[in-house]
């Protein structure tokens, strides 16, 4: 099967008063037409430059992006927006209020993407498409001339999802969409989610740091730190048997709703390394590592495969390791 | 619970006047917390959890008006005290730490010196004993290297290292009683587990009591002795924290660890909370969950409803309870 998304060896560092940043450092990772792959880091680990390059607002320093055969890596952002890939990749954003135009009705909010990309439209066929997408996301027609602030946090939620289907994408790109919501309402979102992932067949990049979604919506997982990629594979392969100490870590850290789980955890202590200048020999992890050794200050560890499809970049994910 | 609790919420109301009516923002509210005790306040966002640690803190809006109710912090009503006992109280009995860091911290006043002024208002030190004094504070929130630190300003560090500059602000002076609105919201969980461990092992430390507001059940659970449940201005449910999970007596509290996100756990078995929270101005039936509620009965709507005790010490607002 041809990915959807291919994207090989990609970096993006950025010049600093002390010297380079690398903010995403050869990064490779794919996506499966109709998957949805999870993305989960601590801030700082590059993750929402790796999207803001994926999504072509911003251009990368090396690497490639191949989406469905194109190779759209090389072409410059100010560019992209007359390109037809534009449509076929969005994003739903992470604060439902700040991102939706405030002089904006939920119509216009809709509708704005739908002039910009796709048309020609009458007021008729334009009226019709914006209410479609109204009835795909659950939005009741009548809140269509609100404004933002009229609105709750689980409608404004779903007109950012009505927004990002409008151009019919192939790739949504969606950055915590439920982090700002209740979990009362956050359950209604993470479903309406999975059932327009499956009845539109659109592939999920889906960005969070809360694993317990993850877990849920995701078939792959790629983890980051420090702007690589540590640990990526199926979703259930990693939860129940990470290969690095950083997943790991990661897993313990989620406050479990179940009083009487016992929690043998990996703390973490320590700041992470710093991202200007680091030293391609020494494992970004090392030093916050509960397990690191010698070795991991002198070899970068790379990803190797711990499980079928599951790959890890630790010198100790194999076999029985200090993780088992 | 041994003798007179630390803190003691008997009945509180209060209500913002707004411009289209009056807001009835928490009504008749009961808790009580005892020394070294850690009690988790859950509930969507709108359920008053804030708006009740402003009351205790004495920070309420303007437009707040306590109707009813008593707050009392060791045998003290803090509702009646008049500001200058307020201002003695805080910040060296009882602390604050506040949802946002960066908003929270004064932007233009090194992290170092804004722990120093609370020492210099509270401890009786001089500037040189305050300024020890405040890099020791950092550096038992485990910030590196702290001597540097305390002359950093608030936007030269990470959201994780202000919110613990806020728990050393908070714990300076070492309070009996430590209320912790959101202290990790919008962190990262590693971030988090660090800050939550820290708080744990400084209220097991000094014996200081917490109050821990929080939307996330399971951070709740891990952390906390017992946990009362809010909605719409009512505390619904109050119980140790095992007893709650496994055991919930308000429809309420049922309902919302069912839509938590938890391993084992499938989208399909996840049940959304049907409805929204009350508007509270105007008239409001007895129970305030009625309206969304799978379980209600001509009762539910009949006289008013009364906090009754469901088990030793977990007591339950609701006429039809599980």
């Amino acid at each position: 099967m041809t990915a959807l998304l291919d994207v090989r060896d990609l970096s993006r560092r950025f010049p600093v008063a002390a010297g380079m940043l690398h903010a995403v450092d050869h990064v490779s990772l794919r996506i499966e037409p109709g998957e949805s792959v999870g993305l989960v880091g601590e801030s700082g680990c590059g993750k929402s430059t790796l999207v803001r390059m994926l999504t072509r607002v911003l251009d990368p320093s090396d690497g490639a992006i191949t989406f469905d055969g194109a190779e759209i890596g090389a072409i410059p952002a100010g560019r992209f927006t007359h390109r037809p890939e534009r449509a076929a990749i969005q994003m739903v954003f992470q604060d439902p209020t700040d991102s939706l135009n405030p002089r904006f009705t939920a119509f216009d909010v809709i509708a704005d993407p739908l002039r910009r990309l796709k048309g020609p439209w009458t007021r008729e066929t334009l009226r019709a498409r914006v209410e479609e997408l109204a009835d795909m996301v659950g939005l009741p027609r009548p809140l269509l001339g609100r404004f933002p602030h009229q609105m709750s946090g689980g409608q404004k939620a779903r007109v950012g999802i009505a927004r990002a289907l409008g151009p019919q994408p192939r790739l949504l790109v969606l950055d915590e969409p439920t982090s700002a919501l209740d979990v009362s309402v956050q359950a209604v979102v993470l479903r309406l989610l999975d059932e327009l992932r499956r009845t539109l067949g659109v592939s999920y990049l889906f960005v969070s740091h809360d694993l317990n979604v993850v877990r849920l919506v995701c078939d792959r997982v790629v983890v980051m730190y420090l702007g690589r990629v540590v640990e990526s594979g199926p979703v259930a392969s990693v939860f129940d048997r990470p290969g690095h100490p950083y997943t790991r870590a990661l897993l313990d850290a989620i406050p479990a709703a179940d009083p009487t789980r016992v929690r043998s955890r990996i703390r973490l202590t320590g700041e992470p390394r710093s991202p200007i200048n680091p030293d391609p020999n020494v494992c970004r992890f090392y030093g916050r590592c509960p397990i690191g050794q010698e070795v991991c200050a002198v070899t970068m560890p790379a990803l190797a495969e711990v499980a079928p499809e599951h790959h890890a970049a630790c010198h100790f994910s194999g076999g029985e390791g200090p993780l088992s | 619970m041994t003798g007179t609790p630390l803190l003691d919420i008997d009945g509180l109301s209060l209500s913002f006047r707004t411009r289209t009516g009056t807001v009835k923002a928490l009504e008749a509210v009961t808790l009580s917390l005892a020394k070294g005790e850690t009690l988790g306040v859950v509930g969507e966002s709108g359920s008053g959890k804030s708006v009740l640690s402003f009351a205790v803190m004495g920070i309420s809006d303007p437009a707040a008006t306590v109707t009813a109710g008593r707050v009392l912090f060791e045998g003290q009503d803090l509702l009646t005290a008049s500001s200058k006992d307020l201002n003695a109280l805080r910040g060296a009995e009882m602390a604050m730490i506040f949802q946002n860091p960066r908003v929270a911290l004064n932007p233009i006043r090194p992290v170092g010196r804004q722990i120093e002024d609370v020492l210099l208002r509270h401890a009786g030190l001089t500037r040189a004993e305050a300024r020890e004094r405040a890099v020791e504070m950092l550096r038992r929130v485990r910030i590196p290297d702290p001597q540097r630190r305390a002359n950093a300003y608030p936007f030269e560090m990470s959201g994780g290292m202000c919110q613990r500059v806020m728990i050393a602000l908070a714990l300076a002076c070492s309070p009996k009683l430590l209320i912790a609105d959101e202290p990790t919201t919008g962190l990262d969980v590693t971030t988090q587990a660090a800050i939550m461990d820290l708080v744990d092992d400084l209220a097991k430390e000094t014996q200081m009591a917490t109050i821990l507001i929080t939307h996330d059940l399971g951070l709740a659970a891990q952390h906390c002795d017992r946990i009362a449940v809010m909605h719409a201005g009512h505390v619904v449910e109050v119980a140790p924290t095992a007893e709650l999970f496994a055991a919930p007596r308000h429809p309420y509290t049922a309902r919302l660890i069912a839509t938590t996100p938890r391993p084992g756990v499938t989208l399909d078995a996840l049940e959304p909370i049907p409805g929204m929270l009350p508007d509270l101005r105007g008239t409001l039936p007895p129970c305030r969950y009625a309206a969304r509620c799978g379980r209600r009965e001509p009762v539910c709507d009949g006289g008013a409803l009364a906090a009754h005790l469901a088990a030793p010490a977990h007591s339950v607002l609701c006429a039809r309870p599980l």
